[in-house]
């Protein structure tokens, strides 16, 4: 009786040990399968049909001729472009100015607290409202920015119908919102290097901007690698900004000329403008193929860059696998 | 023993984080029973609505009123502020049987792609009692191919011109809306040669004629019974001479700088219409609020309403009932009385609505309603003129709403974009195919 009772709690005891862990992760996976795993594999799946919102139930396979179609169409190409320029025009000036109001943040200031939370302000607004208000200082007839382009004698720019100026604008909308997030993970990477290092730098000699360049930089390089993914994920997906931007059917179609739909756009306006569920389908699984893409090259990029300096890490790396 | 208690706790926590696990997922399969919301319930029907927009219903307090003269009915209306999130909604509800109210509005643009596509899961209403009032054209929009009606008219959007007294007579045209209307009676061209005269006789700077030329190309082809679709659904546009010709009209009016450039309901439009930066703009009766309340008090008195050439109709929607509903004929009753003509009257009076029963527009505070903002404007004569002349056959087609939308940015591309006409209409085309295919 006491050996079997002792045999029940030892299994119970395994089944503890082995399975405990398993079951504390579970929710997260089973929410994760649930939500985005099981979407994934049926938007896959809806991408090999011709289906409509109205009829979900009524799915024609079609096998491949949807991925074709995308790379034949040219309002793809387009998107991508839209996608590629918009994300550069936003990103590199978003994580420049960034890293300059991290810096400045990170020197002694009366009212520091205050500035912080300032910097942060605009990451707090919701992207509807930002864009809406961007929206209306971008008006051409009656806008905010172009009066003062007047004011100061310079001819009014069309910010919607010109492709570069509205760009821009969207550009400048991003660029609002997220410096400020970016310049708090910067500057909070930068408390955390070491005063030693300012201080033996400043023993050899180094300016304000040497430091800057020497220390500051490589110090915080992982926080901006970080911030670099987030930001390229995030440019992938730009999609607010652009449609809140043109409003109404402009902004679907990311403006009548299609100037700056970005590929979230497109997706929008093939499955919330043409209903056509498949086609929309196609297109997300072609951006989660492009973000895969990119990480293959950046690895492959990263593998042959670093030859030269570790030759042997690497080749010895690859010979074990 | 302690330690028993122990792994017996962690134990059954592992087991309540499994099983929450699990209820989670199950929760987001199992809430639906595919009901309507509505049922009756001790004698008590309660009855659902799925409205968008301001139909008029609610603001105006006639739910309240049917709920007063039918103690026993209660209305549960739910009011999406944009039809297109609505219609997104309620395609996806169809599909899948679940989240459908009893009573569902209709607005026109959907209403073939319903009427084709779905009519199975409308309650026919083509026998309610009561409901032979209504402008012949309106319940064709709605009638499936077997006859089946599928909704009970609301509100139309018959359109007249209005325009600017005061600019018109800075530009030497006539003023008085009967010689207006005169100018450009019968052919939508003189409407646009109206514009060229306007064009040389104004003296300043920053007036465009009209305020887009999407407007005009809407007016043109609504006055027509087929626009982009035949009868059998076939695509037509590329050979309908009413869309080739309205398309070359409105591109002739886009790119010879009558036109302040503008998207009807874009940014830029209100502001237009407060800083007066335009004389004319083709208006639907449903438009006039819109203005008065952009343009504001500083331009009351300036505004006047004239004959368009042609009758014509842009928008309108319709009540109809789901198959599935458990309270389905107390629902028919309600839609009944809503679209009644008293009804309609009374919307009209209070918002502006126009009223799609013929009966209504006889009624006097129909016909002989006039507006004060828009210099005494008899608009329940001159919209209600409109709506009679609109032919009875109404080709609509599935994706009409769609295809709006793209002939509007078609025509932004010649007018803002300095795009060729050829150009333009390729791409036009292109996209069509698209959407419609």
């Amino acid at each position: 009786m006491a050996l079997q009772t002792f045999r029940r709690s030892t299994f119970w005891h395994r089944l503890d040990v082995r399975g405990a862990p398993y079951a504390f992760v579970a929710p997260f996976f089973v929410v994760f399968a649930a939500f985005s795993f099981y979407p994934l594999l049926y938007t896959a799946w809806i991408s090999l049909h011709r289906v409509e919102l109205s009829s979900m139930d009524l799915m024609e396979w079609v096998g491949f001729d949807n991925y074709v179609a995308l790379w034949e169409d040219e309002r793809f190409w387009n998107a991508l472009a839209n996608t590629f320029t918009l994300g550069v025009v936003s990103t590199v000036p978003q994580l420049l100015m960034a890293l300059g109001l991290a810096h400045l943040l990170h020197y002694r200031l009366r009212g520091s607290v205050f500035f912080r939370v300032a910097a942060l302000t605009p990451y707090a607004t919701s992207v509807g409202a930002a864009a809406l208000v961007f929206t209306m200082l971008f008006e051409r007839d009656f806008g905010m920015i172009n009066w003062l382009l007047e004011l100061v004698g310079l001819s009014p720019v069309n910010w919607e119908n010109d492709k570069w100026a509205a760009q821009l604008a969207i550009s400048a909308i991003v660029i609002w919102r997220w410096t400020g997030y970016n310049a708090l993970l910067y500057l909070a990477a930068m408390q955390a290097v070491p005063g030693e290092r300012y201080e033996a730098a400043a023993l050899d000699g180094a300016s304000r901007w040497q430091q800057f360049r020497m220390v500051t930089i490589p110090g915080i390089r992982s926080t901006v690698v970080f911030t670099i993914v987030l930001s390229t994920i995030g440019a992938t997906q730009l999609f607010g900004e652009p449609l809140i931007f043109g409003q109404g059917p402009n902004g679907i179609t990311g403006g009548a000329d299609n100037q700056y739909q970005t590929l979230g756009l497109l997706l929008y306006e093939e499955g919330w403008k043409n209903y056509q569920m498949g086609r929309a389908a196609t297109i997300a699984w072609a951006m989660f193929l492009l973000l895969v893409l990119i990480f293959v090259v950046q690895r492959v990029v990263r593998r042959l860059t670093a030859r030269p300096a570790g030759a042997r890490r690497v080749l010895s790396r690859s010979g074990q696998s | 023993m302690a330690s028993v208690r122990k792994t017996m706790a962690r134990r059954s926590l592992a087991a309540v984080a499994a099983t929450a696990a699990l209820g989670l997922v199950a929760a987001c399969g199992a809430s639906d029973d595919g009901g309507t919301g509505g049922g009756v319930k001790d004698g008590k029907v309660t009855i659902t609505m799925g409205l968008y927009g301001v139909m008029g219903f609610k603001e105006t307090g006639l739910l309240e009123r049917y709920e007063k003269e039918h103690p026993n009915v209660t209305i549960k209306a739910e009011i999406a502020g944009d039809e297109q999130t609505y219609y997104t909604a309620l395609q996806t509800h169809l599909a899948a049987g679940s989240g459908l109210k009893d009573i569902q509005g209709i607005e026109v643009g959907r209403a073939k792609e319903l009427a084709d596509t779905r009519a199975d899961k409308f309650a026919d209403l083509a026998k309610v009692p009561g409901t032979s009032h209504f402008l012949p054209w309106k319940q064709n929009q709605v009638t499936a191919a077997d006859k089946k009606v599928i909704g009970l008219g609301t509100d139309i959007g018959p359109m007249a011109v209005c325009y600017r007294k005061d600019m018109f007579a800075k530009a030497g045209l006539p003023t008085d809306r009967e010689k207006v209307a005169q100018l450009w009676a019968g052919d939508w061209s003189k409407y646009v040669d109206a514009g060229r005269k306007f064009k040389a006789g104004y003296k300043g700077d920053g007036v465009a004629f009209m305020d887009s030329s999407s407007g005009l190309f809407n007016a043109m082809i609504y006055g027509s019974s087929q626009q982009f679709y035949d009868t059998k659904g076939e695509l037509i546009y590329k050979n309908n001479p009413v869309v080739t010709g309205a398309w070359d009209l409105a591109a002739e009016a886009g790119s010879s700088g009558l036109t302040a450039k503008l998207r009807q309901f874009q940014p830029g439009w209100d502001p237009g219409l407060a800083n007066s930066t335009f004389a004319t703009t083709v208006c639907p009766a449903w438009m006039l609020a819109h203005i008065s309340e952009k343009a504001g008090p500083q331009n009351k008195g300036k505004w006047d309403v004239a004959k368009a050439p042609k009758g014509a109709n842009w928008g309108g929607s319709f009540l109809g009932v789901m198959e599935q509903s458990p309270v389905k004929e107390e629902a028919k009753k309600l839609i009944a009385w809503l679209t009644a003509p008293e009804q309609q009257a009374y919307i009209f009076e209070k918002l502006g609505n126009f009223p799609s029963s013929e009966k209504a527009l006889k009624a006097s505070e129909v016909a002989k309603a006039k507006s004060d903002y828009f210099s005494g404007a008899p608009i329940g004569q001159i919209f209600g003129d409109a709506a009679r002349e609109i032919p009875d056959k109404q080709v609509l087609g599935r994706k009409d709403g769609t295809i709006k939308d793209i002939f509007q940015q078609g025509l932004s591309l010649i007018e803002e974009q300095g795009k060729s006409k050829d150009a333009a209409w390729k791409t036009t085309g292109e996209r069509i195919e698209k959407a419609a295919g």
